[in-house]
């Protein structure tokens, strides 16, 4: 007899894992499968997020700045030690250890929410059947009422710089390097490649980053990206805009690439490439040809606003549909497809999605950018507030960068909010509850921010969008 | 002198209240009608303005609390208030409203900035329709709101000036002057409305023939008045025909809430007056075991209270039939709106002399329109037109009052 469940769910990152633990909490009998497997053989919970990508990768922004500071910050508080060391195979420890336990809390959660974790491969079948393929053991057939496809993506592959899991490697091997590499050179100057470049100049390589836009970080706003720029190219972070990769070869002391910008061809040797050009659904044998599910020219799962496929009942969440590649806009799609699954209103805004970079400074962004803004037509306003008269940042050794609201001129709405600076990340929250809210200026102006904080500044940023500011000269 | 500031009357079956909020602190300055405290209770919020200008010296209920009708909520110092209370610049405060058509559940929740505006231009955040997240307000909803509703630019942050003559600048004769609803009205508007889209309203018409009620009450006029030392006026007539009416049609004297129906087995009746701050619905209660002289001092109380703003909300709130007479401003005919939760109102008009048929003959007789609008819903259009027959047989033959047939 084969086994049936109210819900399948094939993925077990931040969409599918959410989904699961969603709809079981609606009473629903719910199984969950995963195929990861990591380095060391074991299979893991957690997808790319927990497995290969946000969290080991903080885990090595955080080792790898305080190993920064250490260096060039301790001096100015007075801290004296020596020579500071790194042991990078310390770091790695640590960083493995935060991915088991999160991703054994994955299990935990299951077995505590009565998902039934499965371990193998899962494949959709025509009439709401899913193939299950278990690391070991026989093939089942899974009943299912509904199914949700949350099977992520993966890191693209360049067929002039193609893997090889050794010099060219790819966001995943680049976070378990057992040594620095000397010479590192990246491939995309996008979230993950300024990330990684970021942690392994911190431990001493020197980088170069290879991005073939004209613009540096194109989706973000403008004048975040300014001080971003100069911030990375004091930390000397070697970034060459508009540079296009023609080959990458790999040989016996590293690799060649070969690139032209507007200088013309040229050429580096590196001791590692990076290539992080950003990542595509991942839908390998996901489904039967006559399940009823398509994809779209980009190899996306075609879904409609609320993540239900073209099958009935079949629903696709995360980094294989539309939309940001983003943990928590797969997460709150999955529990939106739970929600819908279990016979409730869900629905979920896609205009307020925060991103951020975990770079020093971090940047962090939510709603529209001043060129978008400009582009709609709308007329609006903007204020900022530089961090260097922040008294928290200025104790923290960190001024550098600015909060900027962008609002509308006419009835005060608040558009966008642009952070570059400490704790961007954090500070961004409060940006995507006002925009969730629909939140005029005047309001970020009325609440109360505690003092001395950080966020003091997303409130003065919000004064001077009407020449209020307090704590700095109104231009 | 030190005052009492005590827990007004509460409405009925309202056996407490919350102190929601106070609005002064101790030692602080009050000046005459400004509101001191929210009161929150299931049915409405009530305001509590201070009884004279003088100073808070001692707060007794804190917010939070729970308080009954007559707890001792404060202690007034009478006095000059300070000056600094003049000197705010702030709009000046109305009158306290009785909040006779307050339903709400509790305050609605909005943010800072929605507040401000609210507050600024005296709007009640149930006019205003929010786009936000789940319905809620936004500043931007607020905004269009006034925008629709008033030329005066409004920019965020002016505050917006309540009257507007753009002749003065033009000087030219158009003349037009804007100004916001005072609360009282606003609410009144709302309710109206309120009333306009849930009842499945219907008014009926029939005339009545005064003439009986007429020789009846010049008869005994002097008589009642020395006896009970009030007027016999018309409106115990038409009051004690409608209980009589009511009691036969029940249905008429009961109200809707959701899917049921509600039938009240007692008969508080809300006589419409209209006062200098607009339109109030004073309730007479159990009219059904009261004499004409009981319920004729009963409505001159009510009326001179109202006159005098010194009207409570209990006394404005319940009632399970009203009547309005539109006849006392020359009314000839008009369709009630109803007063929600009731589902019928009667409608009384001028008397005129008018050439009536009477045994075959034509004879000027003082004769009334009479129009009962009522909710659909819950009332046949049978029952509607008997109950106005009802009414109008008794006025036509008052003897019938006495006897109840």
């Amino acid at each position: 007899m084969s086994k049936s469940f109210d819900v399948v769910v094939i993925g077990a990152g931040p969409a599918g894992y959410i989904a699961a633990i969603r709809a079981a909490q609606h009473g629903l009998t719910v199984a969950c499968i995963d195929e990861w497997k990591n380095r060391d053989g074991k299979n893991a919970f957690g997808g790319t997020c927990l497995n290969a990508g946000c969290i080991p990768s903080k885990a090595l922004l955080e080792s790898s700045e305080l190993y920064h500071r250490a260096q060039h910050e301790f001096q100015k508080h007075g801290i004296q030690t020596g020579d500071v060391a790194m042991d990078i195979a310390a770091m790695q420890k640590r960083r493995a250890s935060i991915v088991r336990q999160l991703t054994g809390g994955i299990a935990g959660l299951f077995k505590a929410g009565k998902v039934e974790g499965l371990f193998g491969h899962g494949k959709l079948l025509a009439g709401k059947t899913v193939e299950f393929t278990p690391v070991s053991g026989d093939v089942e057939i899974i009943e299912a009422k509904h199914v949700v496809l949350a099977s992520g993506s993966s890191p693209i592959n360049l067929g002039i710089a193609p893997f090889d899991g050794d010099t060219i490697i790819d966001s995943w091997d680049a976070l378990e390097l057992d040594a620095v590499p000397e010479r590192l050179g990246v491939v995309g100057a996008g979230v993950i490649g300024l990330e990684l470049g970021s942690v392994w100049a911190r431990l001493g390589s020197k980088v170069t980053v290879l991005e073939a836009m004209d613009d540096f970080l194109f989706m973000a706003d403008r004048d975040v990206a300014k001080v971003a720029w100069q911030e990375f190219a004091k930390q000397g972070l070697d970034i060459r805009l508009g540079a296009k990769v023609a080959k990458g070869t790999a040989g016996a002391k590293g690799v060649t690439v070969e690139f032209a910008d507007k200088d013309g061809a040229q050429s580096i040797e590196v001791d590692k490439l990076i290539v992080a050009v950003g990542r595509r659904p991942h839908t390998d044998n996901l489904f039967a040809d006559d399940a009823g599910i398509q994809l779209d020219e980009h190899g996306f799962i075609v879904v409609d606003e609320t993540c239900r496929t073209r099958v009935k009942g079949v629903y696709a969440v995360g980094d294989c549909v539309r939309g940001p590649m983003l943990a928590h806009k797969g997460s709150e799609e999955g529990v939106m497809a739970a929600d819908l699954i279990a016979g409730e209103i869900a629905e979920m805004n896609y205009d307020v999605i925060p991103s951020v970079l975990y770079t020093n400074p971090e940047i962090a962004w939510a709603g529209k950018t001043e060129a978008e803004v400009k582009d709609s037509g709308r007329a609006y306003k903007t204020g900022s507030f530089p961090f260097m008269a922040s008294g928290r940042a200025k104790a923290m050794e960190q001024t550098s960068g600015m909060v900027k609201i962008i609002s509308s001129k006419e009835d005060d709405e608040i558009l966008g909010i642009h952070i570059v600076g400490p704790m961007a990340g954090e500070l961004i929250s409060e940006a995507v509850l006002a925009l969730e809210f629909s939140a005029s200026t005047e309001d970020l102006q009325r609440t109360i921010h505690a003092h001395p904080s950080l966020a003091e500044a997303v409130h003065e940023a919000a004064l001077a969008v009407d020449k209020k500011a307090l704590n700095f000269p109104n231009k | 002198m030190t005052i009492e500031i005590k827990v007004p009357a509460l409405p009925e079956s309202v056996t407490d209240a919350t102190l929601v909020g106070w609005h002064k602190k101790t030692g602080e300055p009050v000046t005459r009608d400004e509101n001191l405290v929210d009161l929150e209770t299931d049915k409405v919020v009530l305001e509590v303005p201070a009884p004279a200008s003088g100073t808070i010296v001692r707060i007794v209920a804190e917010d939070g609390a729970t308080v009954e009708a007559g707890d001792l909520l404060a202690i007034l110092e009478e006095g000059e208030a300070a000056v600094a209370v003049a000197a705010a610049p702030e709009k000046e405060k109305e009158p306290p409203v009785e909040p006779v058509a307050v339903q709400n559940k509790g305050p609605i929740k909005t943010s800072p900035a929605v507040r401000r505006l609210l507050d600024e231009h005296d709007l009640d955040a149930t006019m205003v329709t929010g786009t936000g997240k789940d319905g809620r307000l936004t500043k931007a909803d607020v905004m269009a709101f006034l925008k629709a509703d008033d030329s005066s630019n409004v920019t965020p942050g002016d505050p917006a000036p309540v009257v507007v003559d753009d002749s003065a600048v033009q000087g030219l004769a158009r003349n037009e002057q804007r100004v916001a609803m005072t609360r009282l009205r606003a609410r009144i508007a709302q309710r109206l409305v309120e009333a306009q889209q849930t009842a499945a309203m219907l008014t009926t018409f029939n005339e009545v023939d005064l003439t009986e009620v007429m020789a009846l009450r010049s008869r005994y006029r002097d008589e009642f008045e020395k006896k009970h030392g009030v007027r016999l006026g018309f409106m115990s007539f038409f009051t004690m025909a409608a209980v009589e009416a009511l009691k036969r049609f029940p249905v008429v004297n009961a109200s809707v809430e959701g899917t049921d129906i509600v039938y009240h087995n007692y008969y508080d009746i809300g006589i419409a007056v209209s006062s200098d701050r607009g339109l109030m619905v004073p309730v007479i209660r159990d009219v059904d075991q009261m004499s004409f002289a009981d319920f004729e001092a009963a409505l001159n109380a009510l009326a001179k209270k109202a006159q005098d703003g010194t009207i409570s909300m209990e006394d404005l709130t319940g009632g399970t039939f009203t009547i309005t007479n539109g006849g006392i401003f020359g009314s000839m005919m008009s369709t009630p709106i109803l007063n929600q939760p009731q589902s019928a109102i009667l409608g009384m008009h001028t008397i005129q002399q008018r050439p009536m048929v009477v045994d075959g003959e034509i004879m000027p007789r003082p004769m009334m329109y009479l129009a009962l609008t009522y909710d659909h819903r819950i009332i046949d259009g049978k029952e509607a037109v008997q109950f106005l027959v009802a009414i109008k047989d008794q006025l036509e033959d008052p003897s019938r009052l006495l006897l109840q047939v």
